[in-house]
């Protein structure tokens, strides 16, 4: 096997060949204002077949990407390059196969020693000739299925023969470092209290639950307490009797220390809950074992993922949501790109290009197709100071490349939303942030049968619930952004009432219980009664039901 | 209450849109006193619980903090704790005349020492003039932000609110 390492020192070509967009060596960020990486030891691994160097804290999509490959498998049907996008291993944009396991989501997966990655789907020069031909010569962009079907006895023929070009590829037949031991049989255990997510809204219920002497299991997917809160290293904002001031990997350690301190939580780390079943039942996938675990109360809070923007391109590697940027970045440490333009003005999307400086990034601009920023004033204020130009009333027309992203085209917008011709600009870009908001994560509440209704001012499907947040299913409560998508500081309040009730309902509760709720309850109002919470507001009375 | 004030639009304040907030010269004269620049009401009140003197009045978490500038001492714990990093220390008592003293917060590499002469950036990011670094503040409070002190001419002292190395 070559043994010389893909980490620079490579003729120009070669690189772009990889998929390159970058001309660093090495992405990774050895200086941040803000972060100190801890990478862990060097580790060495393969990238269709040929040595890769990574460190074992790293995830195997983060290693490609700090050594500037981009590219990780390429489309089913029309063989579109495919990078990341979340890179919280929500949606399917880096799967890969890792020792002959097919769908890996390498975004999560960490590297082992030796590990063997390769893309998905068909990569070979004859797959590409094939779609060339189906794609340029024959049909254009059409569904091969609908076309080869004459004579009816052929089809198979013709199947047989395209899906040599196109498809999957072949699938792997067999595993190459499978795990030890597996526990063929389930196992089932009962609980008191079920946490799903441990993010600012299920620790914080955890805590509170787990002080009032219930026995909590604290579930997440994660190997990690805190969910997206390790990746934003800006300062809080809300009352400063909690958390205002004190930055989200600052806040997300204090929960970890508080949770692993906490005699009455059992925490159940790199477990996904797979589906909740009758009766409430959780289904627990772990490495090597299946649980089901019976609970008398459930609270979910598996929280929300970003939402994309339909332009031309934008399936392009480069292009990826702002929470997957941060995290590549202010997680793994790794430069994302070098220019980048951000769509949409949130507070996130204003966050992160205030991130992005941080970490040595030219951000080019901000495109925002709302008449005002949406996010805080002092974010933009913050940005702006830095020369970054906001474009308000502004939207995306395409993204420019064909590997990847080099740039993208912005267009003014009319009052009917269109793109005004002739205001076009062009961009140079390495990286497209989208922060066009985000949808609650809410498939295992309708497993569960939660009465849900669309909510615009939420982000999408919500739960129906009442103050305790227990929804229409007796025992399961939710908190944080899926029974709403707000912020971190309410998530945390919604999380204390969702514990608390919980906990009440099964008959622990200390002489001041009611008064701490209460006032928690009048916290969480004072958050929202601003002009900025309006919306809010709006929106969960319309979710509110009685208890 | 709809949100569509001008300020919105563009992304940064006027000098008119600030102007209620910036300290009369006499004071700054008389010693290091705090401005803010946040002028929408959002939930937050943290500049307001950590000062020590009372001097930012804010009735209620969604009001827009108002610094008394007689009761500020110039202890900077506001400039260190904001999480919009809204706030600013101006002062013309140490610094020679027709120059006054600009404090900022400063989160980017490479941190100036002092010393340096800076950029100094406006509310848009324009280069307005070069400045001399003449103080640099690290404390735990801010978690990592670092507070910068320029020395800028009188006539930029209200425009300067960001420096670059």
């Amino acid at each position: 096997m070559n043994n010389k390492v893909i980490n620079g020192g490579k003729s120009s070509k070669k690189k772009k060949k990889q998929g390159m967009p970058m001309n660093e060596k090495d992405a990774r960020i050895r200086q941040h204002p803000i972060l100190k990486f801890d990478r862990g030891k060097k580790i060495r691994f393969f990238f269709k077949g040929k040595p890769v160097e990574g460190y074992e804290n790293e995830t195997i999509a983060m290693a490609l990407y700090a050594n500037g490959i981009r590219t990780f498998s390429h489309s089913f049907k029309y063989h579109r390059p495919r990078g990341m996008f979340c890179a919280i291993g929500k949606c399917a944009s880096c799967l890969m196969e890792v020792d002959g396991i097919p769908n890996v989501r390498t975004c999560i997966t960490p590297i082992h020693e030796g590990a063997d990655v390769r893309p998905q789907g068909r990569d070979s020069i004859i797959a590409k000739a094939g779609y060339f031909l189906m794609n340029h010569i024959h049909m254009g962009p059409g569904f091969y299925y609908r076309h080869f079907i004459h004579p009816g006895f052929l089809y198979q023929f013709y199947i047989s023969i395209l899906e040599k070009f196109i498809g999957p590829g072949k699938y792997p037949t067999k595993v190459k470092n499978p795990p030890k031991t597996v526990k063929k049989e389930v196992e089932t255990m009962e609980a008191e209290i079920v946490v799903i997510g441990a993010g600012p809204a299920g620790a914080s219920a955890a805590i509170y639950a787990a002080n009032l002497g219930a026995k909590v299991v604290l579930i997440d997917e994660n190997r990690y307490i805190g969910g997206q809160l390790i990746k934003q290293t800006h300062k809080f904002f809300g009352s400063a009797r909690h958390y205002a001031g004190i930055r989200g990997i600052t806040i997300a350690k204090q929960f970890e220390k508080e949770v692993k301190s906490n005699k009455n939580i059992t925490l159940m780390l790199d477990s996904k809950v797979v589906g909740i079943y009758d009766g409430n039942i959780v289904g627990v996938l772990q490495k090597n074992r299946f649980l089901r675990i019976k609970p008398k109360k459930l609270i979910v809070t598996t929280g929300a993922y970003e939402k994309t923007l339909v332009f031309e391109n934008n399936d392009l590697p480069g292009i990826m949501g702002a929470g997957g940027i941060q995290t590549v970045m202010n997680v793994f440490g790794i430069k994302p790109g070098n220019e980048a333009l951000i769509v949409g003005a949130g507070n996130v999307g204003l966050i992160l290009a205030y991130q992005l400086l941080q970490a040595g990034v030219t951000v080019k601009g901000i495109v925002e197709a709302m008449p005002t920023v949406g996010g805080y004033f002092v974010h933009a204020a913050k940005v702006r100071r830095y020369g970054i130009p906001i474009y308000t009333r502004h939207t995306i027309v395409k993204a420019l490349g064909k590997k990847y992203v080099t740039g993208a085209v912005i267009a003014q917008l009319d009052d009917k939303w269109q793109p005004i011709p002739g205001t076009e600009k062009k961009i140079k870009c390495d990286l497209i942030g989208i922060s066009v908001g985000l949808r609650p994560a809410n498939e295992l509440l309708l497993q569960a049968g939660c009465e849900m209704k669309f909510v615009s001012a939420l982000g999408g499907f919500i739960p129906l619930r009442t103050e305790n947040n227990e929804t229409t299913v007796k025992g399961v409560y939710v908190a944080g952004d899926l029974g709403g998508v707000e912020e971190a500081s309410t998530a945390i309040m919604e999380g204390r009432i969702a514990g608390i009730s919980a906990a009440m309902s099964l008959g622990y509760k200390a002489p001041d219980t009611e008064e701490v709720l209460e006032k928690i309850r009048k916290d969480l109002a004072d958050l929202r009664a601003g002009p900025v919470g309006e919306r809010i507001r709006a929106g969960i009375k319309q979710v509110l039901i009685e208890g | 209450m709809p949100r569509d004030y001008p300020f919105l639009k563009r992304g940064y304040a006027t000098i008119e849109e600030v102007q209620k907030h910036l300290p009369p010269i006499e004071r700054i004269k008389k010693g290091p006193v705090a401005t803010n620049e946040c002028i929408e009401e959002i939930p937050c009140d943290s500049c307001a619980m950590i000062c020590p003197t009372k001097a930012v009045e804010m009735p209620t978490i969604n009001d827009v903090p108002k610094v008394i500038f007689d009761k500020c001492i110039g202890c900077t714990l506001c400039l260190q704790v904001c999480p919009g990093l809204a706030f600013f220390m101006l002062d013309k008592s140490k610094s020679p005349e027709g120059k006054t003293w600009v404090t900022v917060p400063h989160e980017l590499l490479p941190v100036p020492k002092k010393g340096d002469i800076v950029k100094a950036l406006d509310r848009t990011g324009k280069h307005v003039t070069d400045a001399k670094v003449v103080m640099v503040i690290k404390s735990p409070k801010a978690y990592g932000t670092y507070l910068i002190t320029v020395e800028v001419d009188d006539e930029y002292a209200n425009y300067v609110r960001a420096v670059l190395a």
